[in-house]
């Protein structure tokens, strides 16, 4: 959940702007990375890792440590590092790893095509 | 100049397996490792302990590779004692899928040949499409068939260098990295080796530098015919399990990335990546599991294979240089058991061993008509 933010904000014009984070609306920076609005609202824990369930926060801050893993409208695995925030991202913290959709209904897809 | 007993030039699976074998029999060992700038097979191979096909025209590949499978489970074991390191040793089977009736039918006639080299004494079984998904679900429609030998499995690769390293230095080897050796001469009764000004003396010498076993040859007069063989893999983000078995070609890896391989190009030395092979790679995939397709990779590499002309392993005394011993191999996973606990004793000149006498460089100069006759 968020906390103080280890971050202070820069002054900027460029306004705010509203996302969701595991069910909390957070006023962020427009014009910043999605890892950025994140560390700027506190949050401290954006994942827990697959190999040993320890939490993480985004870190590198340039695509490289993959540290910043959260899901964003439903999409697994996203690097927050990575992406421009925009209104009403739905963000969710990445739990261990993703999972896959079950094969059966991929493969009656693909059956179809 | 400093001495040792003996003296393994190449810090990758082969040279450490051997080392880590000679220094459980208590032997005084060196390890000279040239550095980050090696080609360094060991750091980006697929992680197979693969049996399923090798040895196909030579039965005595076969049974050195089912030697090294049976002995695996110990040298995890003796790793695991000496340094605490799970090198995630899995031996389930394998499955080789096959997307055509031709390549079926080739790799059922690869492996029938073998069963009869090796007097029957070669379990697998062909599936047909309808069994495969029973024992493998998620296995796509374009799936034709597979074949599973229950001898195959896999291991972390790069966990198993890791103990690798870690248990010689338990046992006292000397690790000397970042030195690339410029000279070997023979003195009296062993050897002289210079890296720059810095020189060593060993009464016995391993050559394992993988590739780079052609130019320690030739400091010793010895042509060594090995040639890179360039493979490219692919890496998913990590995925919660969903494939319990090894293919050749899709692993998913215990800390549940999946790995993406299996490509052959003659490139030279080039150990980069192309969008063609890589594309080529994902597609097949993709096609033996559909549900990888909206999956990201995360990373790509290039590395290359070492490679002798008939593609299995040389163990060679060398004539020319006594107390030198050369060993080139691709697999140094699937034989790192064979070499710590099998191939080192007789390094160490404590055991005979006739089975390895097949892999000698004299194959690669004597007819074959010759060589089967005698």
């Amino acid at each position: 959940m968020p906390a103080d933010s280890l971050f202070r904000q820069l002054p900027t014009d460029a306004g705010l702007l509203s996302i969701e984070f595991d069910g909390q609306t957070l006023q962020v920076p427009a014009g910043v990375s999605l890892a950025a609005a994140l560390l700027a609202s506190g949050v401290r824990r954006s994942r827990s890792t697959p190999v040993n369930g320890s939490p993480r926060a985004p870190y590198c801050m340039m695509g490289v440590c993959f540290e910043c893993l959260v899901e964003v409208d439903g999409v697994p695995n996203c690097q927050a590092c990575l992406l421009p925030v925009a209104p009403g991202l739905r963000v969710r913290s990445q739990h261990g790893a993703r999972s896959l959709s079950p094969a059966s209904a991929l493969e009656e897809h693909h059956d179809d095509a | 100049m400093q001495k040792t007993e003996i003296m393994v030039i190449g810090g990758g699976l082969a040279g450490m397996a051997v080392a880590y074998g000679l220094a459980r029999l208590g032997r005084q060992v060196s390890v000279l490792d040239e550095g980050d700038t090696a080609l360094r097979a060991a750091r980006s191979n697929f992680g197979l302990l693969w049996v399923q096909g090798k040895g196909y025209g030579m039965p005595a590949y076969a049974r050195w590779t089912l030697q090294s499978v049976a002995l695996w489970p110990q040298l995890a074991r003796l790793l695991l004692d000496d340094t605490g390191i799970e090198v995630h040793l899995r031996q389930p089977g394998g499955f080789q899928l096959c997307l055509s009736d031709a390549e079926m039918a080739e790799e059922s006639r690869r492996l029938c040949w073998l069963k009869d080299a090796l007097d029957g004494d070669y379990p697998f079984e062909l599936l047909d499409p309808a069994a495969l998904r029973k024992r493998l679900p998620g296995v796509g429609p374009q799936v034709v068939g597979a074949c599973y030998s229950p001898l195959d499995g896999h291991v972390n690769p790069l966990k198993l260098l890791r103990a690798l390293h870690a248990a010689c230095q338990t046992r006292g080897v000397t690790l000397l990295n970042g030195r690339r050796v410029s000279g070997i001469a023979q003195r009296g009764e062993g050897f002289e080796i210079a890296s720059g000004d810095q020189r060593w003396h060993s009464e016995r010498l391993v050559l394992a530098a993988g590739l780079g076993n052609r130019e320690l040859g030739a400091l010793l007069g010895q042509p060594v015919p090995v040639q890179p063989s360039r493979g490219q893999i692919l890496v998913t983000e990590r995925l919660e399990p969903f494939l319990h078995y090894p293919t050749s070609t899709v692993r998913q890896t215990d800390e549940g990335t999946v790995q993406l391989g299996d490509s052959a190009e003659s490139v030279g030395f080039d150990d980069g990546t192309s969008s063609a092979v890589m594309a080529d790679i994902a597609g097949r995939a993709v096609r033996c599991f559909p549900r990888l397709a909206n999956v990201r990779l995360v990373r790509a590499w290039g590395a290359l294979r070492v490679l002798s002309p008939d593609g299995a392993p040389i163990y060679q005394a060398l004539p020319g240089a006594p107390g030198a011993s050369l060993l080139s191999c691709h697999s140094g996973v699937t034989l790192a058991a064979a070499h710590a606990l099998r191939l080192a004793p007789w390094i160490a000149g404590e055991q005979a061993l006739p089975e390895i006498s097949p892999f000698d460089l004299q194959r690669f100069t004597t007819p074959a008509e010759v060589r089967h006759a005698s």
